[in-house]
């Protein structure tokens, strides 16, 4: 007889597998795998007429020395990190959306609850699956946007395993939140829910931009507060931010990353927290299934 | 030899609503016992508990000696929910796979084939789940309740979507696994069926146990019948011995007999009569 650890750990393969055999025959696979390919190539063509604009351009006039090599690639880069965050919480939401209530109402997961794999285990096999998903998928779109822009123009981020890192994590959040969403709530409402939660995180770093604009140090409070509440936006600001860490004088300040909200240096504790932040939400969720009726 | 399921005083309440009042019941080894009552009457919730998948608001339940939903009890019950599913991409080897390995069952191969042998499956091993039919898929549920040689089997409405010979097929099935001694608690509004097959039936109905008992026991006679020159007629409530006087009667009213005959009660006249008694 095997022990009860290796048994877990068997467990968590069995499902694991199982949750990534039901994806590739997701029908919104095909569909994020087409918006991926469709980005990438309007981004290689977009990035490559930008740099072509600026060096036609000639630069600023006068006797302030702008990068205009850096200004333009690390904005592109910024913008090719939102969407592939963007991108990456489609994929987390479809994967995660109907884990748990959305399968229970199916009749699909009674079958493998009564099995003698735990729910804390049945739980844990769907997270580690799809955030090895999320992670895969945005690391690779990011690694293919700084290629893209590397060759267009010559930039190349100053950190580019950062950015990877900080769009991993924030989708590993994503996919975390969907869980908890899905031991509550139906497919829908929690695809609905996941979404709204991923739109006010936007709403909060557009609200610190403002907030810089008009010097407003209480909406850059609220901003901070919202994007450490839902840390994928301190995440995706962090990483903004690294991008161009090392860039100096007037280029660091007038670079201004993101559609909707700017680099921000989060700090060194912004990793510990998010860990923290992951953690606590495993409890509540594991918590909350291993009690449900089903 | 000691008892694969008892449940004690077993209270189930979803807000307001009742759907357990108290339930007792027992299930022998290698028992095979009914469990019958109106639709809501509480069966489905009942076996939900046995198996872990709905936590009760008071009393208790025992399965196979151990606390019901716990890894140890849960690793030798097989169950067949009411309203289930399979996934559609997989085929019904794959499924059966899957439930080998979660079950931590060593049977391989030769169990999957002896399985789906058992449900009349066999040719369909290669098929998908979403390509089978209805009562298909839950022959493949039933053979995947059976995954790992459980201790006790838990059936909710097995043979709903079956097939007359598929019926037959889960009948002789479930008389094999009382021969091996596995404890079944069956849930089915098929009373003919029941009465056929159960040792013992157990009748629910708003939460609370009404009868108990041999399904032969529950069962009471269903009259004699009288076949007149007017036509049958039917005297409820008089038995064999009643016939002679009956017939004198009869005649003395000036009909002609030409045949009487003590009916057969059913296990369905029976559920009725009680059903419809604990309604009133
Ligand atoms: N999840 C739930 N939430 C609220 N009420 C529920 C829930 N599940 C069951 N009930 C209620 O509990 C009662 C018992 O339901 P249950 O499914 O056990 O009945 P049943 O005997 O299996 O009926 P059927 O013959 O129709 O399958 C019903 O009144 C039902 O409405
Ligand atoms: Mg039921």
């Amino acid at each position: 007889m095997s022990s009860p650890r290796t048994e877990q750990i068997m467990d968590l393969r069995i499902i694991a597998g199982y949750a990534l055999r039901e994806t590739a025959r997701r029908k919104v696979l095909v569909v994020v795998g087409i918006l991926t390919l469709a980005f990438l190539a309007l981004y290689a063509y977009g990035s490559a007429e930008a740099f072509d604009e600026v060096s036609r351009f000639g630069g600023v006039p006068g006797d302030v020395d702008i990068e205009e090599e850096v200004l333009t690639g690390s904005t592109l880069l910024g913008l090719a990190m939102f969407v592939t965050l963007f991108l990456g919480t489609v994929l987390a939401v479809f994967v995660t959306l109907n884990a748990v209530r959305g399968d229970a109402e199916r009749g699909l997961l009674q079958p493998l609850v009564v099995r003698p794999v735990g729910r804390t285990t049945l739980l844990l096999a769907r997270f580690l699956a799809a955030g090895a998903l999320c992670v895969a998928y945005v690391s690779v779109v990011y690694a293919a946007a700084v290629a893209l822009t590397g060759a267009a123009g010559g930039y190349w981020p100053d950190n580019p395993a950062f950015g990877a890192l900080a769009l991993s994590a924030a989708v590993i959040v994503v996919v975390a939140l969907a869980l908890l969403g899905t031991t509550l709530l139906s497919s829908t409402a929690n695809g609905i829910a996941i979404f709204m939660i991923f739109g006010a995180g936007l709403a909060a770093g557009l609200i610190g931009q403002i907030g810089s604009a008009l010097n407003s140090s209480s909406l850059e409070r609220i901003s901070s507060i919202a994007s450490w509440a839902l840390p994928f936006e301190a995440l995706y600001q962090d990483g903004l931010h690294a991008l161009t860490a090392d860039v100096r004088g007037a280029t660091g300040v007038i670079v201004q990353l993101g559609p909707f909200g700017g680099a921000q240096d989060a700090g060194p504790l912004l990793y510990p927290y998010v860990l923290a932040y992951l953690v606590a939400i495993a409890v509540v969720a594991d918590r909350i299934f291993r009690r449900a009726d089903l | 030899m000691s008892d694969a399921l008892i449940a004690t005083a077993l209270r189930k309440t979803y807000g307001s609503a009742v759907a357990l009042d108290g339930v007792d019941l027992r299930v022998g080894a290698g028992e095979l016992v009914g469990l019958l009552g109106p639709n809501g009457a509480g069966k489905s919730t009942l076996t939900k508990i046995a198996c872990g998948l709905v936590r009760p608001t008071a009393g208790r339940v025992e399965v196979l000696g151990q606390p019901c939903g716990s890894p140890q009890a849960r690793a030798r019950t097989g169950y067949l929910a009411e309203l289930f599913r399979f996934p559609g991409w997989a085929t019904a080897d794959e499924v059966l796979v899957l439930h080998q390995r979660l079950a931590r069952s060593g049977g391989g191969a030769a169990e999957r084939a002896r399985l789906l042998g058992l449900v009349e499956l066999a040719s369909a091993s290669g098929r998908r789940v979403e390509a089978m039919s209805k009562g298909m898929q839950q022959r493949l549920g039933i053979a995947q309740a059976l995954v790992g040689d459980p201790g006790i089997v838990l059936l909710d409405e097995p043979t709903s979507a079956l097939d007359p010979a598929g019926r037959r097929t889960v009948r002789e099935l479930l008389e094999a696994l009382r021969a091996r001694g596995v404890a079944v608690l069956l849930n089915s509004h098929l009373l003919s069926e029941i009465e056929l097959v159960c040792d013992r039936v157990v009748i629910v109905d708003g939460g609370r146990t009404i009868a108990e008992g041999a399904p032969s026991d529950l069962v009471k006679a269903g009259g004699v019948e009288i076949e007149t020159g007017s036509g049958h007629r039917r005297f409820a409530h008089a038995g064999r011995e009643d016939i002679p006087e009956l017939i004198a009667r009869l005649v003395g009213e000036g009909e002609r007999i030409y045949g009487a005959r003590v009916v057969a009660g059913s296990l369905e006249d029976a559920y009725l009569d009680l059903v419809g008694s604990a309604g009133g």
